[in-house]
């Protein structure tokens, strides 16, 4: 009698966390969807550089969704980042181009860093430290950052700084991925340098939430922020340090995606923030907190973008289409994932 | 709590005090007379209303306060269904803006057809009206089954809808803009010839008044708290709390239906991306302003009404500065910042300390002032 | 005398809004002792821990470790001070695994070495015997293990002051044997445990010392031997106790023509909470119990007759006739009331007042359309503020800021107030002052005289003994079976829930 009790139970759902089987289900279900759209749509899907774009477009959108999806782990949320990211390529273009001589590169870039650590900074203290519900706080920083956008300038422009456009035209290209055009010309494979960055911050961050006393942390003050307290965390300053990097992601999307448009405009980056809630859930990020991944969050935005990608090419001409594939998108993951917890939970209590 | 040493009839205002500064109402009074002497300091003819006549030649009301409770009527209507939304589900509904595009959409549809500019309407206004309601709560129950019976945290089951709902809303009209041909319709959003005071404001009171007797004449309010306290105890005491997290979704997307009215009728048409943009984030800053917890819980219906005027009362205001509406936000961001922060509960108990140490090292000399703000914790 | 004062807590005050949580309470604590922290329910002990463990700050008064005078601002400092603590309620995260719940929040190093964590934590399931794996989510492990994973973190943490805040509420009898052995292991290591329960048992069972609370004030601190129980009670109640014996006889039973009517009766019926499908009835004015030990499926078969877990299979008659009971309301309707066993999750609704927690249940049933007057609630409260002695500010006070007694008894006027036919209280009594515990248990007979039938559910088998007339007993979620009359004794619980197959 004992014996039975002590056996520890071996369904599958019990031996993978719920972060893992989340991350499970979104890769392959984004591996099924690109590959189907290889076999089934074909043309542009065949190419390599079809999903590099992917890449080029959405390097921004994978940085500041690593951001959200750390802050959701935590168990908050930031809608500002949308505003930060428009706020950072307006203030950056009109430093570089509106300052007498041209501005620097450099302190652009810093210029960028500093707008969203110190987005990070106030609202992470007003969440953490004076207690105010994160949806607030951020939809006020997201309201100020927009607002603060067309104060600095009211018309969106281009830049012209010729250091700038320099490395914005910057590609990598990446061996035997290339393919040819009709005329049979030969077209390199290549990626931007704000992919690189976006990457090298996915790696980064994913090893900060896995193998970091912090990054564990925010996984503990998701899951339940009473109890972590008790287990001798630092709560609010945890809570705090994950809007500070979420503000900071923000200010170096917002730099990769000034570095991609080449412009400064307030209307920028409009519903970032939601296509990175968005992303970051499809990833197997919960809202709740506690339960999520970075890798999830890439896999997330890779296939948001797909799904653009496919609407347009399937022929749904109808600007429509997008809006409406990817709410049910998110809705069919939505479904499965609260499918997929229903069912651990009656296997558990079985 | 402290205070042992006053005396008896001050003790007794202090208490007083006590109770006006931590009733959830205060804050949203004081920010509407705050910006009330602040306009009145700027503009001593604020407050006049004016009757004159518009294009039209009817006689019509106008005046900065005639504004704010015209342009404030849909945030308030939509405060509505949001605080039950908030109290029962513990989230919010960030599709309202969409849906009203999705209500709005199908009103024109109804009334002109396939043919975007009609000669006449193509079915009375009512049963325009009537689908606007059914779609609306149709989308209601669509985020509410997700919320419900899927255990989907309101704002990612809504997000759906706030991705999708503009689309939705150009689908229906195959993307044409049509414009209605009936100078009737803009009655609910401009004024009924011979009224001089403009009907979003009735429809407004309307709302409230269904809303309120709706909250005296059955048990909406009870349920509805408790199921957002507790849904466990709620359930074991014979209340259904799918069904009231369901029906607060449905409630709201009828208060959609009817913003999507109002806001239809004010310009006869409409823009599937830019109707009612962002104005689901205002109706839950009015819910927020109005001390209610965006956790969930106990709420007080009035307090969110009245957030959603301290809102456009804002908006007015800044408008009569001059300041440019693109730049608005940040400013409405700023004031929103200040008045949760000085609601913060954490805030106000620090503040509380703050005065009392304050008023320890001035001595009993100045009880008075300090011992009033020191009350204002709790 | 070779004692060394290993923790002294002196005048120790802590204020709430409206409370005076603790009064110049001093504490003290020698190395190498197992020592008792005993009181009522809102008697300090709770606070006094957490003003140790840093969790709350204290207005005036010092705490001195190994001497030495200590300021613990945060779990942290307590931590790092080699203070460690198990918490009543389950302070770990579910979302993470094992491993990391028991050495997450430790140590300074910034950086986790997973594989060396994962090993520490099997050796350490392995020399506590428990049953789980160091990589698994500590959500898919049962209350009862997710316990002794937060008891072996404590341990494991070479602390000087172990705090065992009521860690045996939800483990059964071989897991508290278990745990007292790890308490008599570390004691010889000379670590100092405070040790909080409502177990008397447990505290004469293991405890050299008892410092006693009453109030938010010291009673006194006493040696073991010197205290007898019956003074213990007195010594936290503040008063003599006329008796803990025999209530059973004061009150007649229940002698009516219809006596023998069967209120209600179940034929194998089944949730899908895991019960094996069970018969049951209830005779009018009869007051029965289910026992067995935690987790043996006592809470689980009342749950299925309220409708409170999905009904999966069965017949159920009231007064004979045969209704359907698909969901709380359908009992109520049936004249079915149940007292839920966590009053914390499934009872109190916190913010709202005591008025409204107490019209609830009636009000659901008199129907959506159709609420109270303020007067009438007003009323209702009223009259049972005042039946049962609840203490209150208001009706309109919040209920989550009552005591833990006085939100039972809020719960159990809820049920009154609908006058049920047939009352179901699951562990009432759990949690809740000794005193208040005497008044329920003369409550549940005296209703039982006046005709309503009460099913009574407690771990404590002697409060079960003294009130039920007939005991239905349980093992692995299975009725295996039933006891009246003579047969009620403590030993014939005891070798029935063993049965057969016992090796006692």
């Amino acid at each position: 009698m004992d014996k039975k009790k002590l056996k520890v139970k071996g369904s599958i759902f019990n031996r993978i966390s719920d972060t893992n089987l989340l991350l499970c289900i979104t890769i392959v279900i984004f591996l099924l969807m690109y590959i189907s759209a290889v076999v089934f749509l074909g043309g542009g899907f065949k190419k390599p550089q079809m999903f590099f774009n992917i890449l080029n477009n959405e390097a921004p959108l994978i940085i500041t969704a690593c951001g959200m999806s750390i802050v959701m782990i935590s168990g908050g949320i930031d809608i500002s980042i949308g505003g930060v990211v428009a706020l950072v390529s307006m203030s950056c273009a009109v430093y570089l181009d509106k300052t007498p001589g041209g501005g620097n590169l450099w302190v652009s870039l810093l210029i960028a860093l500093a707008i969203g650590l110190l987005f990070g900074i106030v609202q992470g203290y007003l969440v953490s430290y004076c207690e105010i519900q994160p949806f607030i706080v951020t939809l006020a920083g997201m309201f100020f950052a927009r607002g603060m956008t067309t104060i600095v300038n009211t018309d969106p422009f281009n830049v012209e700084n010729s250091a700038f456009r320099k490395l914005k035209d910057t590609r990598i290209t990446i061996p035997k991925m290339g393919s040819y055009t009709k005329k049979g010309l030969y077209q390199a494979a290549y990626i931007e340098i704000g992919v690189v960055v976006a990457l090298v911050i996915v790696v980064v961050l994913f090893l900060v939430l896995r193998y970091t006393k912090l990054g564990r942390s925010f996984y503990a003050v998701g899951g339940n922020p009473q109890s972590a307290l008790m287990l001798g965390i630092n709560v609010k300053r945890t809570k705090f340090l994950s809007h500070v990097i979420c503000g900071l992601m923000a200010g170096i999307g917002g730099y990769v995606y000034f570095l991609h448009v080449g412009s400064g405009a307030p209307s920028h980056a409009t519903g970032m923030e939601m296509n990175a809630i968005a992303s970051s859930i499809i990833g197997g990020t919960m809202l709740t907190g506690g339960v999520g991944n970075i890798i999830g969050t890439l896999f997330g935005v890779l296939s948001l973008s797909s799904i653009q990608n496919i609407v347009s090419s399937a022929g749904l001409g109808q600007a429509w289409w997008t809006g409406i594939t990817i709410g049910a998108m998110l809705c069919l993951f939505l479904l499965i994932q609260s499918i997929v917890m229903w069912a651990k939970k009656r296997s558990l209590k079985a | 709590m402290s205070n042992n040493d006053t005396k008896a009839p001050a003790n007794k205002f202090l208490t007083v005090v006590k109770k006006v500064v931590s009733h959830q109402m205060f804050i949203p009074i004081m920010a509407l007379l705050i910006l009330a002497i602040v306009n009145l300091a700027f503009d001593p003819n604020f407050f006049k209303i004016t009757l004159g006549k518009n294009n039209a030649g009817n006689p019509i009301l106008s005046g900065p306060l005639i504004t704010i409770l015209d342009y404030g009527a849909e945030t308030a209507i939509l405060a509505i269904g949001m605080t039950l939304v908030t109290a029962a589900a513990g989230g919010q509904d960030i599709s309202v803006g969409a849906t009203i595009a999705i209500a709005g959409s199908a009103m024109l549809r109804v009334l002109c057809g396939t043919n975007p500019s009609p000669d006449t309407i193509q079915a009375p206004i009512i049963v325009a009206f009537l689908v606007a309601c059914l779609v609306g709560m149709a989308c209601g129950a669509f985020n509410g089954a997700l919320v419900s019976f899927f255990k989907i945290q309101p704002m990612i089951a809504t997000l759906i809808l706030f991705t999708a709902g503009r689309s939705i809303a150009a689908w229906i009209n195959l993307n044409k803009l049509p414009v209605v041909p009936d100078p009737k319709f803009a009655y609910f959003g401009g004024i009924i010839p011979g009224i001089p005071v403009p009907t979003p404001i009735f429809i407004m009171i309307a709302c409230v008044l269904i809303m309120a007797l709706i909250l005296k004449f059955t048990n909406l309010g009870l349920y509805t708290q408790s199921v957002g306290i507790n849904e466990k105890s709620a359930k074991l005491n014979g209340i259904n709390p799918i069904l009231i997290k369901f029906i607060a979704f449905v409630i709201l997307g009828l208060c959609v239906a009817v913003a999507a009215l109002i806001k239809v009728s004010r310009i006869s048409t409409i823009n599937y991306s830019v109707i009612a943009k962002d104005i689901e984030m205002d109706a839950i800053l009015a819910v927020a302003l109005g001390g209610n917890a965006l956790s969930g819980g106990k709420f007080n219906m009035w307090a969110s009404i009245l957030g959603a005027y301290v809102f456009q009362f804002l908006t007015t205001t800044l408008y009569k500065f001059n300041i440019a509406s693109s730049a608005l936000p940040a400013y409405k961001a700023t004031v929103v910042i200040l008045l949760v922060f000085f609601s913060a509960p954490k805030v106000r108990e620090t503040i509380g300390k703050g005065f009392k140490k304050l008023k320890e090292s001035i001595g009993k000399s100045s009880k008075g002032a300090a011992g009033k703000a020191s009350e204002g914790e709790a | 005398m070779d004692e060394y004062r290993l923790l002294e807590m002196r005048g120790i005050d802590k204020t709430f809004p409206g409370v005076r949580a603790l009064q110049h309470v001093d504490f003290t604590l020698n190395k190498g002792e197992i020592h008792a922290l005993m009181g009522e329910n809102g008697a300090g002990k709770s606070t006094l821990i957490k003003v140790l463990t840093g969790v709350y700050s204290k207005d005036a008064g010092t705490i001195r470790l190994d001497g030495e005078e200590v300021k613990i601002h945060s779990p942290q400092d307590a931590q790092n001070a080699g203070i460690s603590t198990v918490y009543q309620e389950i302070t770990l995260c579910p979302n993470l695994s094992v491993a990391e719940n028991m050495f997450i929040g430790r140590g300074n190093g910034k950086i986790t070495n997973w594989r060396e964590m994962n090993d520490r934590a099997k050796a350490l399931l392995e020399r506590l015997d428990i049953p789980a794996k160091a990589t698994q989510q500590l959500a898919n492990c049962s209350i009862a293990v997710q316990q002794m994973v937060a008891i072996a973190r404590a341990i494991d943490m070479e602390c000087k002051v172990l705090i065992l805040d009521e860690p045996t509420s939800s483990l059964d009898e071989q897991e508290v044997e278990k745990l007292f052995g790890l308490m008599r292991d570390l004691k010889a290591m000379g670590v100092g445990i405070i040790f909080v329960t409502h177990f008397l048992d447990q505290v004469y069972e293991v405890c050299d010392k008892i410092t006693v609370l009453r109030d938010g004030q010291l009673v006194g601190e006493y040696e073991i031997r010197d205290l007898p129980r019956v003074q213990l009670v007195a010594k936290m109640l503040g008063k003599e106790m006329d008796d803990l014996s025999d209530i059973k006889g004061e009150h007649e039973a229940y002698h009516s023509p219809d006596a023998d009517m069967k209120i209600f009766e179940a034929v194998k019926l089944q949730s899908n909470a895991g019960i094996k499908p069970f018969n049951f009835y209830i005779n009018k004015g009869e007051v029965n119990g289910f026992t067995g030990l935690l987790g043996s499926g006592r809470s689980e078969c009342v749950r299925a007759i309220f409708g409170a877990d999905r009904v999966i299979g069965g017949k159920v008659k009231v007064k004979g006739k045969a209704v359907k009971i698909h969901k709380p309301k359908d009992a109520m309707k049936n004249g079915i009331a149940y007292l839920p066993e966590d009053r914390k999750v499934d009872g109190i609704i916190g913010d709202l007042s005591v008025r409204e927690n107490i019209i609830l249940a009636l009000q659901v049933m008199k129907g959506f359309f159709k609420p109270f007057t303020k007067a009438q609630a007003y009323a209702f409260a009223d009259e049972y503020i005042k039946k049962l002695n609840i203490k209150t500010a208001s009706a309109d006070t919040p209920i989550k800021s009552l005591s833990g007694g006085n939100q039972q008894k809020v719960i159990l006027a809820r049920w009154l107030l609908m006058h049920p036919e047939y009352l179901i209280l699951d562990e009432p009594t759990r949690g809740i002052d000794v005193g208040t515990k005497v008044d329920i248990q003369k409550l549940v007979l005296e209703l039982a005289s006046g005709g309503m039938s009460i099913t009574f559910i407690s771990s404590e088998t002697d409060e079960m003994l003294r009130t039920c007339s007939r005991l239905i007993v349980m093992r692995d979620r299975k009725v295996v079976g039933e006891l009246s009359g003579e047969d009620l004794t403590q030993s014939m619980i005891m070798s029935t829930i063993a049965g057969g197959e016992s090796d006692e």
